[in-house]
């Protein structure tokens, strides 16, 4: 590029100066590095050394400018020049302090220290600032679906931050389950009664939002578009279907109760007086706008005795039921035990659980209910017969560890989980959704090439990493809330949506701004194809993470950069590398890997090649040299952005380079996997897991290029992995592709 | 005895756990009980009791009077306060331990010759007498609660450690003629018979006549 003038900048300060040359590094720039200015610089993150670049910007046009000083993880704040392409040479976490301060160890942390900078240099020549997406969406009104107590709330927040809000309702009127329900759950101090569901408030408040616009008997009929600029049409039952544009969407579908019909075992079905929690929530509800006592439902009858089944097709070990603890019903329990408590202390309410769960303030709910005088007994259901007008309980005591029974017990409630709304599951092959007798109905109805609702995480429910980023769903700009994304009671529910709509008004913002959303939020780069060189292979769009990119008629990849995270999977999936991102391409990591300086096989210096995940494991890394755990000096690290974004040709680039072994560094995958993209590194595995072939074509040691998963904490780990990788690159030699580069 | 057993058979029906509410001492903490089973893993005789405290709260609960009130389970309790001091629900465990031992002695329902329940008989026995323990006349009264033979031969077998208290003084023979009591028998023996009004006041028992009375 004609106008392109590159700048490297050394720093002498944090001992950098007193371990390495840096006239030599200077050198290095100028001569090998082909940079038109280098300084050397005492202090380069003081006000004064940032003045200096921020005056060659200026003065000298400098455009792209390498500096090589501390981690990229550091300083961040200092070296902030957004109007520049940056490129940042490890020499402080990655060099000095990762190399012990030994005469022996000079020689080799200097190579190191010119390495890093070489790469930099080359990086540099091939990278473009960021420019942002030119084709964003700006519409800022939000689409809430579902109006249970979590719809609810996300839309009444929304409004108050100052968003517009269109609330869609499948039933005709407003409230969800939490609107039938007798009294909740307590939720303030001294969590010790049941309290009113203020539903009724709820309801009215946002009816007359003029903020929200509510469309009930209505359900999605097609969702296209991404953040910014959804198009979302909306079916009413009786009348002209509408068409809303809005920025994001929240999910607040909630659930349906497990079908006690499924456990005859336990009664359901069988006798009027076996009911679910919400069956008993209704009977409260109606007995108390009626000003009575609850009745026997099979012949109105009194209650004398009524027993809670805690656990019923949850937590199934068989595979019948569900295999979770929805995590609410025994609160549930202990509420509704209390109804009949605090209306006649008389009546027998006998609690059987496995084990009591009631997180958060629960602990002080389950005392309180205690010393009304609700039994609590720990054992396993095993079978609720109906005898006449009662039921017969029989179950094992767990503490006892005997058989027991209550014989006459009026009311039986079945404490059954949550099952997600969260539409069709698009994981299951279409031909196997054909076999289905009951067929799965969109919710969203998504056009997306990846199907029509949102991945689901486990067992229905629509998350996407419960732990480190519970909000994020794998669909950009749009946020589940509520019971759908996992069980919950009413007072997660409400700080479930109040979250999801902070996410989803960040999303509308950051659209609006061409960035990107969680987790490299912020970032203005997107991925740019090359569509005449595309094979049509569709890897790209099968194997998004997040559903960014669609297909044309003649299948060619149609990239939505709103919806895109960034992480570059497309680019590590494409065999033709078409695709690049402006700072971070094929061309910008092969380009460092060239720059390396291999020395030649009788040197007894191997080189050793890391791709480190610049979420978990280059910070592992950095915090390793900040500990002073030394590694091998043989080894040049280079940051990704996710595994996934790793492209084969990387792996070709290093050995005909003469690397002796590639080390791939990422983050967790399977089950319980902790990769930001989802599924970044375990598609990088099952990439991986094909080079062996290729490997043993070159008559090479499959041992040459490995992979391990690196958490974020592993700075003690990750030097052994290294050390240990070198000592086996040691035993097997020295690659026999040197010097044909 | 026995007639009070069956006048709160008839009282409680089935409902043990009431009874032991109105009845034993500090019996209402037991339905605060979470049976997480601490008191259990912390008591030093854990392994040789026929019930856990745990257990006896689950079996109280379960309605199993005859069972819980004939164990020797809380008899064995050594008042070490491990499991009261444990137990997170605060319950007053030991306490409860001792109020079920004293309710089920009072319906006759404990166990007999138990050990612990021989000892506290002659210990009151012996003390309110005088308002003063008479160490040589309990020591052999509890020497001698399983018969003559058995009663010297555990003498023989501690003739050194008596011999060894007699010459520092500690044991008067003199003391298996003559009791020293406290100042005001009288005032003790009303004292104790108001208290006795009182629990029994408290507790809807018949007053029992005892030997102080």
């Amino acid at each position: 590029m004609a106008d392109m003038k590159t700048a490297a900048y050394i720093c002498k300060g944090c001992g950098i100066g007193e371990r390495v040359d840096t006239a030599q590094m200077a050198k290095v720039a100028t001569k090998e590095g082909k940079m038109h200015l280098v300084r050397e610089h005492d202090f380069l993150c003081s006000a004064a050394g940032v003045q200096t670049i921020s005056d060659d910007i200026e003065k000298e046009g400098v455009t792209h400018a390498v500096i090589a000083a501390c981690s990229r993880r550091a300083k961040t704040e200092a070296f902030n020049f957004t109007n520049i392409a940056l490129s940042r040479a490890n020499i402080r976490e990655g060099v000095i302090w990762a190399q012990p301060d030994t005469e022996e160890a000079r020689e080799t942390t200097q190579e190191m220290a010119d390495d890093y900078l070489r790469m930099g240099c080359g990086e540099l020549k091939k990278m473009k600032l960021p420019a942002g997406v030119a084709e964003t969406g700006h519409t800022k009104r939000l689409l809430v679906v579902g109006g249970g107590v979590s719809g609810l709330t996300a839309a009444l927040e929304a409004s108050r931050t100052g968003y517009q809000v269109v609330l869609v309702e499948k039933s005709a009127k407003l409230g969800g389950w939490s609107a039938e329900m007798y009294k909740r759950m307590p939720f303030r101090e001294p969590y010790a009664e049941p309290q009113d569901t203020g539903m009724a408030e709820l309801i009215k408040e946002v009816s007359d939002d003029p903020n929200i616009k509510v469309i009930t008997n209505a359900v999605i009929g097609r969702t296209d578009g991404a953040p910014g600029r959804f198009k979302v049409d909306i079916n009413v039952e009786s009348g002209p279907s509408v068409s809303e544009e809005v920025g994001a969407i929240i999910q607040a579908t909630g659930f349906t109760t497990y079908d006690i019909g499924k456990l005859p075992e336990l009664g359901g079905g069988k006798s009027p007086n076996v009911i679910d929690q919400a069956g008993l929530e209704r009977m409260a509800s109606e007995a108390a706008a009626k000003g009575l006592a609850m009745r026997r439902p099979s012949d109105g009858g009194e209650i004398k005795c009524v027993v809670f089944v805690q656990c019923a097709g949850q937590r199934d070990e068989t595979g019948k039921h569900l295999s979770y603890c929805s995590g609410f019903c025994c609160g549930a329990s202990i509420k509704q035990a209390m109804y009949f408590k605090d209306a006649n202390p008389g009546v027998d309410t006998a609690v059987i659980y496995d084990d009591l769960r009631v997180p958060g303030n629960g602990e002080d709910f389950y005392r309180s209910a205690q010393s009304k005088g609700v039994t609590f007994t720990k054992g396993k259901v095993t079978a609720v017969e109906a005898k006449g007008e009662v039921c017969e309980v029989k179950f094992r005591d767990l503490i006892l560890d005997e058989d027991a029974t209550i014989a006459a017990a009026d009311l039986v409630v079945l404490a059954t989980g949550q099952v997600p709304n969260s539409g069709v599951n698009i994981d299951i092959p279409a031909e196997e959704v054909e076999k289905m007798e009951v067929k799965p109905i969109s919710i969203l109805n998504l056009t997306y090439r990846q199907g029509k609702d949102m991945p689901q995480l486990a067992h229905g429910f629509t998350d996407s990493h419960f732990i480190c980023f519970p909000y994020e769903t794998r669909r950009t700009g749009i946020y589940s809330a509520g019971p759908v994304r996992r069980p919950m009671d009413m007072a997660q529910a409400t700080e479930d949506a109040t979250g999801a709509t902070l996410k989803a008004i960040q999303a509308m913002e950051n659209a609006a701004l061409g960035r990107a959303a969680h987790p490299r939020s912020g970032d203005l780069s997107y991925p740019i194809v090359q569509l005449d060189g595309c094979t049509q292979c569709k890897r790209c769009t099968v194997e998004c993470p997040f559903g960014a990119i669609d297909e044309d008629e003649k299948t060619y990849p149609v990239f939505n950069e709103s919806r895109c995270r960034r992480c570059g999977t497309c680019m590590g999936a494409c065999p033709v590398r078409v695709i690049s991102f402006e700072n971070y391409s094929c061309d910008t990591v092969g380009a460092q890997i060239k720059a390396v300086d291999v020395p030649d096989e009788f040197s007894e210096k191997p080189r050793i090649l890391v791709l480190a995940c610049e979420n978990d494991a280059y910070p592992a890394i950095d915090m390793a040299g900040m500990q002073k755990n030394c590694y091998s000096a043989f080894v040049r690290v280079i940051p990704v952005r996710c595994l996934g974004s790793v492209n084969a040709i990387w792996i070709t680039d290093a050995l005909s380079a003469g690397f002796d072994g590639i080390m791939m560094l990422g983050c967790k995958h399977g089950d319980d996997y902790q990769c930001h993209f989802v599924k970044g590194s375990e598609l990088a595995s099952v990439r991986m897991s094909k080079i062996d072939d290729t490997l043993k074509q070159l008559s090479l040691e499959t041992e040459r290029v490995i992979s391990h998963e690196v958490a974020i904490t592993d700075m003690g780990r990750v030097p052994q992995l290294i050390n240990d990788y070198a000592a086996k690159i040691n035993e097997i030699g020295m690659s026999p592709l040197k010097g044909f580069a | 005895m026995g007639d009070m057993n069956t006048q709160m058979l008839d009282k409680y029906r089935n409902n043990f756990l009431h009874e032991v509410e109105e009845k034993v001492d500090d019996g209402h903490w037991v339905k605060m009980c979470m049976q997480c089973g601490v008191c259990a893993g912390s008591c030093t005789f854990g392994p040789d009791w026929e019930h856990t405290p745990q257990k006896i709260f689950m079996m109280i609960r379960a309605g199993k009077r005859e069972e819980v009130l004939t164990s020797h389970s809380m008899w064995l309790c050594t008042s070490c306060y491990n499991c009261m001091v444990r137990c997170p629900r605060e319950l007053p465990i030991t306490h409860i331990m001792h109020g079920l031992a004293s309710y089920a002695h009072r319906l006759g329902l404990a166990p007999k010759n138990q050990p612990t329940r021989d000892f506290s008989l002659i210990f009151w026995d012996n003390c309110t007498k005088t308002g003063r323990v008479n160490e040589l006349r309990m020591t052999i009264s509890v020497y001698f609660r399983e018969g003559i033979l058995s009663g010297i031969k555990k003498m023989w077998t501690l003739r050194n450690i008596g011999r060894g208290l007699f010459f520092a003084k500690r044991l008067n023979p003199m003391e298996l003629f003559v009791s020293h009591g406290c100042k005001d028998k009288d005032g003790l023996r009303r004292a104790l018979k108001k208290a006795d009004e009182i629990e029994a006041r408290r507790r809807g028992y018949a007053v029992q006549p005892r030997g102080y009375s």
